[in-house]
């Protein structure tokens, strides 16, 4: 049976459809869900919340599209444990929901950054990285304005200890507090990230590192699937 | 009733816009120690007293208008 990844479209959505192919390049069954429908498809066992500029980034990145009706589905489902993965504006959008820690702001040079970086994987026993090694250096594009994730030091001392940092930039490209390029929630069930996994799929398009972190996904969505049925 | 938001960065948090205008404020010759960009939204609310209609601000500031982690905001209600 593949798996099905509900991929969220909002309006002003423009990673969702490289999210949907990269995705059934693993192998998963990938479908767009959009903003409207306030459920998500019957089976659903992994969400993606795509790059983009949703309802146009008003006001601030992502606090608009927190409030559209599929985010309450969303929410409910990362609340049953489902897993979650926000790129870009999907982060964005997690952060303003509070289902992740911190937000996104202006990069600190005020410019789009658009281009391949260097991350180093903090923690590969989680969900969206246990195909990497610890310490692994992966190379996926970055393409943002409002990169500049933030939290307060208090709250960054706690995300640290309790190891909800995933992925550092090796060389910052937007003023990230703590070099920080990928966060989890407590629960280790949502996961956000600036870099673009899936623009990097194909070795062909300069590296294949993003892949790792989708099938990372992919697998445990699998693993959740299967021990679903077996508690069934 | 007619009220007025001021959304502010908080102290301490870098405000990269508000530094670029403090820098062309410099080179136009303005003596100038620092600038920072907040916003302004303006709203029409239906009240009946200017209590409740800066109660329904300050929930729509809450909700919407500001993020708590790096913004501040005042609410002004004009009767």
């Amino acid at each position: 049976m593949t798996l099905r990844v509900a991929v969220i479209q909002f309006p002003g959505s423009n990673d969702d459809r490289d999210a949907v192919w990269s995705l059934k390049a693993l192998g998963a069954d990938a479908s767009l869900v959009w903003h409207a429908q306030s459920e998500l498809p019957a089976g659903t066992a992994a969400v993606v919340l795509p790059g983009g500029f949703s309802y146009g980034d008003y006001l601030r990145s992502g606090a608009i599209a927190r409030f559209a009706p599929v985010m309450e589905a969303v929410r409910a489902f990362a609340a049953g444990g489902g897993l979650v993965l926000g790129i870009c504006n999907g982060f964005q959008i997690l952060c303003e929901a509070d289902l992740l820690p911190g937000v996104l702001r202006p990069n600190a040079s005020l410019s789009f950054v658009c281009r391949d970086v260097e991350l180093r994987v903090e923690r590969a026993d989680t969900p969206f990285t246990s195909r990497c090694q610890e310490g692994q250096r992966l190379v996926i594009p970055v393409k943002h304005h409002d990169g500049a994730w933030f939290a307060p030091p208090d709250l960054v001392t706690q995300l640290e200890e309790r190891g909800q940092i995933l992925l550092r930039y090796e060389d910052n490209p937007n003023g990230a507090v703590a070099d920080v390029a990928a966060v989890t929630n407590e629960g280790g069930n949502v996961m956000g990230l600036m870099p673009h996994p899936e623009h990097a799929v194909d070795p062909l398009l300069g590296s294949g590192d993003g892949a790792l972190i989708l099938a990372s996904l992919l697998d445990a969505a699998r693993e959740r699937e299967s021990a679903a049925v077996v508690g069934a | 009733m007619r009220a007025t938001v001021l959304v502010r960065p908080k102290e301490g948090i870098l405000d990269p816009q508000g530094q670029a205008v403090e820098q062309s404020l410099r080179k136009l010759g303005f003596a100038v120690a620092d600038a920072r960009i907040g916003r302004v939204v303006d709203v029409e609310v239906e009240a009946s007293s200017a209590d409740e209609a800066r109660k329904q601000v300050d929930e729509m500031c809450r909700q919407l208008l500001a993020n708590p982690l790096v913004e501040s905001y005042e609410v002004e209600v004009h009767e």
